[in-house]
């Protein structure tokens, strides 16, 4: 059977494991990512099955991780990294965007990096601090890095794949909450590219855009819309960079409104992007200026404070509200 | 001659421990491995030895002779306004000659920026070096070619790269080695403890080779360290050996016998080759304003290429027609560089979109295209 129900953790492991299977090139790497799987699990029983030359407990060091991925890339393989939590990958701040990204160019394309760096990130699981962060656009803002994020089982699954072929370096951003969402995934499907946004509801009066776990937010936002008689349309975004500005740009000219939704803070995030592009691309199909919800400039607060921090579903239909009211 | 007789001479950091001394200077003078003085005499140490036929003698005199050639010429053309830096490895011939040409064409390399005689050894071309410090590159040979990486400005983070390359190596289970190069500034990087401790973990083959020059551009040694670099090596659970940096032969003994260690599977070592940055730190640099004539003048005469001429001359292994030979082909090589430099072109500006991605980007397709747009619009009616 190809069609099966699948939390988006495990979606990922079953990715895992199939690429580990058709690439003996492929290495995952990590703390604690052996014997315990991942503090998620998320590589959970590698260890077991592919043994401790495949599946690598490192020492507690993530600049480390990343230089010794880059290096074993360097020698030929394909290494996934796993960085614990999003707070953690800044210690690799340095080794992702001064030589993971850069090195291709810096060879004029003699070398390749295929290493994807897997970050569970994002908040709602009540967690400590540096455990809830979105720094997902500190490593789009960098030339030579690809950054994308699933929202969904199938996604995770099918965009793990195409991280592990790609022979540029990914930023794999995973929606830790959404974690244990279950959702099917058909691992003989033909999947959308890597990069390419999906439109995953329909809809005539504004479109939201979001990606990883602001999605299922949004898609509930449209759906009590509707009750209220506004028809919203929903586009995943799905890949940061680059982000499918022609898949946007279509659902506006239709829509003429446009929200951004992510969990990372607002200022200077994705949706200002995104605002400026939109703008400039549909200037004239706009009737209303594109508005953002997101994270506030502050770091990310005590779990007590996340649900007032984080965008939910009366945040989203404010914005909507306010759209709708030019 | 003993060891402790050439730590003796060493004008700034004497053997002597004095009083209260401790609290900032770095403990008293370990021995160092020599095998050629400072006066060309050939001394014995009893853990490293080379046997080098007359012929490879004059091999490192020549290797030594050519590099300082190119460098020389190199800092010529900053200063004709052709190179826009150049980072000189004057002083450190013999560190780069000894360690180089103790390679094997698998074994790989993974340098900073100054590592000119390494990459001779290596095959690459000298002219290769000059792209990244004329500014039309930033680097652009293939490390594949001869197993030497791209030079790393960002100091200590390529040991991390070497590291996880040597990994590789112990998967494949292949027995070649890697030597990553670093110097007395990059050793407190934190990168370099983690490789120190990822190579431990894994027992990786690698050679972490350190040449102390003295000097992390205005900062000395005092200001990074406070035990003996190489002494590191031990909390980390692997030797560490400290040699004379202007010793050739010392550095190839040295080496040797730390990649066949990691070739027969016992993990990393650390070398602390013990030299002097003869000029300054780059091109850029002023060392006047931060360090005194009379230290540079004391390394002057433990100079590397004069001490292996010495002992070619007293041993007969080379006479006047290998140096005057030697001296012409210095020359053909410093025009070559010359007029390689001079002939090298600006990029075309639309190589600013090159190469960013392997796979391609759908943002830099479109700035691709925006940009040629923009540059076409400069055309005129009249064809130009």
């Amino acid at each position: 059977m190809t069609v099966q129900k699948l939390p988006i953790a495990k979606a990922i492991n079953e990715s895992l494991r199939k690429a580990m299977e058709t690439d003996p090139k492929v290495l995952v790497m990590g703390e604690d990512v052996g014997k315990l799987g991942g503090v998620f699990r998320v590589t959970d029983g590698l260890f077991k099955d592919f043994g401790e030359d495949r599946v690598i407990d490192t020492p507690l060091a993530e600049s480390g991780i990343v230089g010794t991925a880059i290096g074993l890339a360097l020698r030929g393989y394909r290494p996934v990294v796993e960085i614990q939590f999003d707070g953690f990958v800044f210690p690799a701040y340095d080794q992702i965007v001064t030589q993971l990204a850069k090195m291709h160019a810096r060879a004029l394309g003699k070398i390749k990096l295929p290493v994807v760096v897997r970050i569970p990130y994002g908040g709602g699981i009540g967690a400590v601090e540096h455990h809830s962060e979105s720094p997902e656009a500190l490593f789009a803002h960098v030339a030579g890095l690809k950054v994308v994020s699933p929202s969904n089982a199938s996604d995770a699954y099918w965009m793990m794949q195409q991280a592990i072929q790609s022979d540029d370096p990914v930023i794999f951003f995973e929606p830790k909450r959404r974690y244990w969402d279950k959702g099917e995934v058909d691992t003989e499907a033909i999947p959308a590219p890597l990069h390419k946004a999906r439109t995953v509801r329909a809809g005539s009066d504004l479109t939201l855009v979001a990606y990883g776990p602001m999605v299922k937010v949004c898609l509930e936002a449209a759906a009590a819309a509707q009750e209220e008689g506004k028809s919203i349309e929903v586009v995943d975004l799905r890949s940061m960079s680059p982000i499918d500005f022609d898949a946007v740009q279509a659902s506006v000219e239709r829509t003429g409104r446009l929200v951004v939704v992510h969990e990372a803070p607002v200022f200077y995030g994705a949706g200002a992007e995104i605002a400026a592009r939109i703008t400039e691309r549909c200037f004239y199909h706009l009737e209303a200026p594109v508005l953002r919800v997101g994270g506030y400039h502050a770091p990310y607060p005590p779990a007590r404070l996340e649900e007032d921090y984080l965008p939910g579903l009366d945040r989203v239909l404010d914005a909507v509200d306010r759209s709708l009211a030019y | 001659m003993t060891v402790e007789s050439t730590a003796a001479r060493k004008p700034r950091r004497s053997s002597k421990r004095t009083a209260g001394a401790g609290a900032r200077k770095t403990a008293a003078e370990p021995e160092l491995v020599q095998l050629l003085t400072p006066e060309g005499e050939r001394v014995e140490h009893p853990d490293y030895d080379v046997d080098l036929s007359p012929e490879e003698l004059r091999g490192l005199y020549r290797d030594m002779v050519l590099t300082r050639r190119f460098d020389a010429e190199a800092t010529s053309l900053q200063r004709q306004g052709e190179l826009g830096l150049w980072a000189s490895l004057l002083g450190q011939e013999a560190a780069q000659i000894g360690s180089g040409r103790a390679l094997r064409d698998d074994d790989y390399v993974f340098p900073t920026y100054r590592e000119h005689g390494v990459a001779w050894c290596r095959g690459v071309d000298p002219t290769n070096l000059l792209g990244m410090f004329r500014g039309v590159n930033h680097g652009g040979w293939d490390p594949n070619t001869n197993n030497f990486h791209l030079y790393t400005i960002v100091i200590g983070s390529q040991t991390l790269h070497a590291t996880g390359y040597a990994m590789g190596i112990t998967k494949d289970g292949a027995d070649s080695a890697v030597v990553a190069y670093f110097g007395d500034g990059a050793s407190s990087q934190g990168d370099v403890a983690e490789a120190f401790t990822f190579s431990a973990v894994y027992n990786a083959p690698v050679v972490f080779f350190c040449q102390n020059n003295q000097w992390a551009i205005s900062e000395p040694t005092e200001k990074q360290m406070r035990v003996p670099l190489y002494q590191r090596a031990q909390g980390f659970g692997f030797p560490g050996v400290r040699v004379d940096g202007n010793d050739v032969l010392a550095c190839l003994a040295v080496t040797k016998s730390a990649l066949e260690r990691a070739r027969r599977g016992e993990g990393p070592t650390l070398v602390e080759a013990f030299t002097y940055r003869m000029g300054a730190h780059t091109t850029s640099d002023d060392p006047t304003k931060y360090r005194a004539d009379e230290e540079r003048e004391a390394w002057e005469a433990k100079d590397p290429i004069l001490r292996l001429r010495t002992y070619l001359e007293n041993a007969g292994h080379a006479d006047a027609a290998f140096f005057e030979e030697l001296e012409s082909e210095s020359e053909t090589l410093g025009k070559r560089v010359r007029e390689a430099v001079r002939a090298m072109p600006d990029p075309e500006p639309m190589a600013i979109f090159e190469n960013i991605y392997a796979d391609g980007h759908a943002l830099v397709d479109e700035e691709r295209a925006q940009f040629a747009a923009y540059q076409a619009s400069f055309a005129d009616g009249e064809g130009n």
